[in-house]
């Protein structure tokens, strides 16, 4: 009789059942396929046979009607949604550069240690706390509407789309000031001990040994924030600035057809789709980077 | 005559209402290699952060050359370029390749020519035998060469004294080796250091003096091999037995 730490006298079954060996290799291929075709093709039959659907088709994706949206004919009183995408692009492109730069401002005064900062810091902290809390659609309603009534001259006498955009970096300077602290504060503190036990001052040991380490473990979020931001200058449409979705909407109320509305989205799509897939491969690479390390 | 490097005069910490220094004292000459050794929690650590003013002090005073550093003109910033460090994880710049993790101190805090500085640095570099990674990252070393490269990196800034936090107590004990050959060799060269560590063999061999730390205040400190081989107080004797 054997003790039961010898363990079993004969080998267990050691093969793997017969549906794991199926899935396996080539098979996992056939399966992944099928069920692609099932899936997206059910969702597709789905909103092609449904009893509203030929109705939905005519209303929302009617190619004649996209094409019309997409091109405008101010003549008719709607413009291009497409030629609109270009205020969101420039909307885009001044409050990407605005909020990377103020945020990293609103976060270094909030990671300040020198006592003459103190307000500094109470101020930032109460400004992350306030325009995280505020919907972006208040803000941009706010400035916007806000701004010209004050009558400060140049400042008052804005286009709506600077309003928007200026709504957007002060909500956006915000959340990337949070990404940009925690990236800080996600460097161990031995980094810190070390640089400053080599007499580097707060500064320098911020400049050159915590920041350049902490960009690089935020550049995924930070890009995730931006992608956010793209979709977001939709929301300065509100203030009436005629860009991609204020284009739609003029379109559809006046061609009495929604199919506008799907090519602004499939405009943006079109711009946020290589900045996902760029993000997402930033982080698989860092990802692989990390557990070669480990 | 030996000129007295730092001194620690009754120097008290504590975090919270947990004291972990109660009254530290203890001189250190120039030339003078002195192992401070307890069980952890003895506040060994703590006692070198404070040398450093990495930690403020509760009590007590520290001199560096007879200098008060509790002065209020004193600048931490340039005390510490006098005091260099070494740390139990290394805590090397990941994002610095080996030889500018050498050149940060020196030609940013020192501000000294970074020509002059990378000449002193491949020398030192040569001396442990690592000149040929100077251009690598740190994490492709192992955790031995990591921390020669850490010390090399504290004697770039020509320190008036070397601090030490258990520099071996993360390796893996084929690597302990080779990190204590290098502070054997700075010892004979007369390297001021004050280093916290567990390694008693390392202490009887090449600290002048030994102190026994318990409960944040030297229990027991003497020539090395008298307080090793003899100690006096029964809570030095109790130490030694459960760390042989």
């Amino acid at each position: 009789m054997s003790s039961a730490i010898d363990g079993e006298p004969v080998p267990p079954d050691l093969f793997a059942s017969r549906r794991r060996r199926l899935l396996a290799g080539r098979g996992g291929l056939v399966a992944s396929t099928v069920s692609g075709v099932v899936v997206i093709g059910g969702l597709a039959a789905v909103f092609w046979l449904a009893p509203g659907g030929a109705t939905v088709r005519y209303f929302f994706f009617n190619p004649h009607f996209m094409w019309q949206a997409f091109v405008g004919d101010p003549s008719k009183g709607f413009y291009s949604v497409g030629l609109g995408l270009l205020t969101n692009l420039w909307i885009f492109a001044v409050a990407e550069a605005l909020v990377l730069v103020c945020g990293m401002l609103i976060a270094s005064a909030r990671l300040s240690q020198s006592p003459v900062l103190f307000p500094f810091r109470l101020l930032s902290t109460a400004y992350t706390d306030v325009f995280r809390g505020i919907p972006i659609l208040l803000v941009i309603l706010m400035i916007g509407f806000g701004l010209p009534e004050l009558n400060l001259g140049y400042i008052s006498n804005q286009s709506p789309a600077v309003y928007g955009c200026a709504a957007l970096v002060v909500s956006y300077s915000a959340y990337v000031a949070e990404v940009y602290r925690a990236g800080v504060l996600s460097i161990p503190h031995g980094q810190l001990l070390a640089s400053r036990s080599l007499g580097l001052s707060h500064g320098a040991t911020m400049r050159r040994v915590i920041l350049p380490q902490a960009v690089r473990t935020v550049i995924p979020p930070l890009l995730n924030d931006l992608i956010s931001l793209q979709k977001d200058t939709a929301l300065v449409s509100v203030l009436g600035a005629i860009e991609t979705t204020r284009a739609a909407q003029i379109y559809s109320s006046t061609v009495f057809n929604f199919s506008g509305y799907a090519v602004a989205a499939i405009l943006f799509l079109l711009l946020t789709i290589p900045m996902t897939r760029f993000t997402d491969h930033l982080i698989a690479r860092d990802r692989a980077r990390r557990l070669a390390g480990a | 005559m030996s000129e007295v490097v730092l001194a620690l005069r009754g120097v008290r910490k504590r975090f919270k209402d947990h004291e972990v220094l109660t009254g530290v004292s203890l001189a250190l000459s120039r030339h003078e290699v002195v192992c401070l050794i307890g069980a952890s929690g003895s506040g060994k650590s703590t006692l070198l952060r404070c040398a450093n003013l990495l930690e403020r002090i509760d009590g007590g005073d520290i001199e560096l050359f007879g200098q008060s550093l509790l002065d209020p003109r004193i600048d931490p910033d340039r005390v510490r370029r006098h005091i260099a460090m070494v740390f139990q994880s290394f805590n090397l710049f990941p994002h610095l390749s080996v030889i500018d993790n050498i050149l940060l101190g020196p030609v940013h805090a020192l501000k000294r020519p970074r020509a002059e500085v990378r000449a002193e640095a491949m020398e030192l570099l040569e001396r442990i035998g690592l000149a040929a990674r100077a251009q690598d990252y740190p994490d492709r070393l192992s955790g031995g060469q990591q921390q020669r490269v850490a010390i090399v990196r504290s004697l770039a800034m020509r320190p008036s004294l070397l601090l030490l936090d258990e520099v071996t107590s993360a390796l893996d004990p084929t690597l302990v080796g080779e990190v204590l050959d290098l502070l054997t060799d700075l010892a004979r060269q007369g390297t001021t250091m004050l280093v916290a560590t567990h390694e008693m063999g390392f202490a009887r061999d090449v600290a002048h003096r030994v102190a026994f730390l318990e409960s944040g205040r030297v229990i027991e400190e003497g020539p090395a091999r008298e307080v090793l081989d003899h100690p006096r107080e029964p809570a030095t004797r109790a130490f030694l037995e459960r760390v042989r």
